[in-house]
């Protein structure tokens, strides 16, 4: 008998237990915080000052999506880095602001955040917590003063209650309105395309006999600067496009140093499939127009890329079929997860 | 006997009198501190400076009119030096103010200095390089990029640390010039010297000597403040002499160096109230 009631204290106990722990479970599946990818490198940006945890996840994505962090009211974030074009403007060569004013460069992609150390197509931003204030001010985007967008949100109820879950106070500071921010573009991590899969053991996946081949010619002639597995050696380079009609000169705006003069920020190669047009202007509209340019448009400007110069003509020697090779191991570079993940998407 | 109790008490009021001034200053103690103020008292050549006085405009060393509509400087990184020559730097965080020409209220720098008599202060115009790449929460109050007062560049992450806007009918109304017709002139100095490359550095430290125009007697129980005069005519009539229709914008581009130079001959001492 007494065997029998401890076994049954023993079953409650259990049961109770493994309640407990499957709510616990539910909890983390709902919210892991960042996790590094298997295959990626340690981020750059400093988790200590700012560790990503749900409510400020949450609160960053509510930010992200809410238009009033422009002067009208009428532009998000959002609206020019759309989810299922990778963050980008899919369309546009250059996007536009509120009162469709046009800016002078292409949305670049909201992904893989945390191992940027420079931002902008054109540098000037080194540190993620204060690359948001150049699209809310800039006149072609928000148009709009930081003051401003703080005192709207301080005038909504449930934005003082989630900046209050979000960082223990209901303080909306520059700093935790940053931070927010930052939380949820560290998020948008992509690192499930077929490449990555393939790179990490995953399910049996491999690569066809057109995708390896692809990625022996990207490892020969593309890896240098577009380096794995991001895809970009966060470096800023001149790939010798042609000046364009506004002379953007690129890196050199920011520093006016002369060995600067255009150079742009490497972009990844990662979700090329969602995110054309190509280039700081967006001048490709297709991936075609920009191997074309690799292997036989480069043009001799300042500060044109030593590696662009090795050979005669300049630029990159490739032929149809090592094109169409190539095109099939960057499709493994397209991850659908990214695009599809819910949890990025506007709520 | 009166004679000698008269005696004794010329005595203790001789003696008291060179005990006070055997030893008038206080021991140096970083631990007591007391008020000092720095005054910015803003002019332009030998006129007090009015704002928007285009009917009776100032006139630069080029014959040019200038009037001022807007004036903001950064102010930070306080030193004091002693006679005897020991040095306080207030502390980082208290020592940063944004000076607005147009709000009398923010024209002193208030700071806290061991007691003590001062004959040189030293300054930074502008903000230094580390509080410039600091985590946004380090950068409160004037610092904040949404404290409204336009002294920050969201592209080119850093502070502006001098900024003069104003009128010259000198200036053209074509693309040189303003094209607007406002005859306007725009200077925004800044550039800490960049976060990854070595770019423009504007940071200028200003050392002046307070001897001539008067110490600054720092004691718990006053209020000593160093008056400064500043003259905004400086910034083009400074030893980098420009003329306005010539560089009417200037903001983050070379040429922002030259004039950067002429910002440090602004400020002068003129007296200090102790």
């Amino acid at each position: 008998m007494r065997t029998k009631y401890f076994r049954y204290i023993f079953l409650v106990c259990l049961f109770v237990y493994a309640c407990k722990k499957s709510d616990d479970t539910q909890d983390m599946v709902t919210f892991l915080g960042f996790q590094k990818p298997k295959n990626f490198p340690d981020p750059v940006y400093n988790f200590s000052n700012n560790p990503v945890t749900k409510a400020g996840f949450e609160l960053g994505r509510t930010l992200f999506y809410d238009p009033r962090l422009s002067r009208d009211n009428t532009i998000s974030c959002g609206s020019c880095h759309i989810q299922s074009s990778a963050f980008t403007h899919h369309g546009h060569d250059v996007s536009h602001g509120i009162e469709d004013r046009l800016g002078t460069r292409n949305a670049p992609p909201i992904m893989n955040l945390a191992w940027n150390k420079a931002f902008m197509w054109g540098g000037g931003i080194y540190d993620l917590d204060l690359q948001p204030i150049a699209p809310i001010t800039t006149h072609e985007e928000m148009d709009e003063s930081l003051e401003n967008v703080l005192n709207k949100l301080k005038s909504i109820p449930t934005y003082r209650n989630k900046f209050k879950e979000a960082f223990g106070s209901d303080e909306i500071s520059t700093a935790h309105l940053m931070k927010a921010l930052s939380q949820f573009m560290l998020m948008c991590i992509s690192s499930n395309a077929k490449y990555d899969k393939v790179i990490r053991n995953e399910g049996n996946i491999s690569f066809s006999a057109a995708e390896q081949e692809g990625y022996q010619i990207f490892k020969e002639k593309c890896a240098s600067c577009h380096t794995e597995p991001l895809f970009t050696d966060g470096t800023f380079r001149n790939n010798g496009l042609a000046p364009n009609a506004i002379n953007d000169k690129g890196l050199y705006i920011a520093t006016l140093l002369d060995k600067d003069q255009y150079k742009f920020k490497v972009p990844s190669l990662r979700n090329l499939k969602y995110t054309a047009p190509y280039m700081h202007d967006g001048r490709f509209l297709t991936l075609d127009a920009v191997l074309d340019h690799y292997t036989g448009q480069v043009q001799d400007t300042p500060n044109l890329d030593p590696l662009l110069k090795q050979q005669t003509p300049r630029g990159i020697n490739l032929s149809t079929d090592q094109k169409d090779k190539l095109l099939a191991f960057l499709n493994t570079l397209n991850d659908e997860d990214f695009i599809h993940n819910k949890a990025l998407a506007e709520q | 006997m009166k004679k000698i109790i008269t005696l004794i008490a010329i005595n203790a009021i001789l003696f008291t009198a060179c005990k006070k001034d055997s030893n008038p200053v206080p021991d140096f103690d970083e631990n007591n501190l007391a008020p000092l103020s720095v005054e910015f008292d803003n002019i332009a050549g030998g006129r007090t400076l009015t704002f928007n006085n285009t009917d009776v405009p100032y006139t630069n060393a080029k014959g040019e009119s200038v009037s001022i509509s807007l004036l903001q400087y950064f102010i930070s990184n306080i030193k004091v030096t002693t006679t005897s020559g020991k040095e306080y730097t207030v502390k980082q965080d208290d020592s940063y103010f944004l000076i607005n020409g147009a709000d009398k209220s923010t024209r002193f720098a208030k700071i806290k200095v061991p007691e003590g008599d001062y004959s040189k202060l030293t300054f930074v115009l502008g903000i230094d390089s580390l509080r410039s790449t600091m985590p946004l929460d380090k950068r409160t109050g004037v610092l904040d990029p949404a404290s409204g007062s336009g002294m920050y560049w969201g592209w080119n992450s850093g502070y502006i640390f001098f900024k003069m806007e104003g009128n010259s009918s000198s200036i053209t109304d074509d693309q040189s010039g303003d094209p607007t017709g406002k005859k306007q002139f725009k200077y925004h100095i800044g550039g800490f010297g960049g976060y990854s490359s070595s770019t423009i550095n504007n940071i200028k430290t200003i050392t002046l000597d307070l001897t001539n125009a008067g110490i600054a007697k720092v004691r718990k129980d006053r209020q000593s403040n160093i008056h400064l005069f500043v003259d905004v005519l400086k910034v083009f009539n400074g030893s980098n002499s420009f003329s306005i229709k010539e560089h009417p914008n200037v903001m983050f581009s070379e040429y922002s160096v030259s004039i950067a130079k002429n910002l440090s001959e602004m400020f002068k001492h003129d007296h200090t109230e102790n």
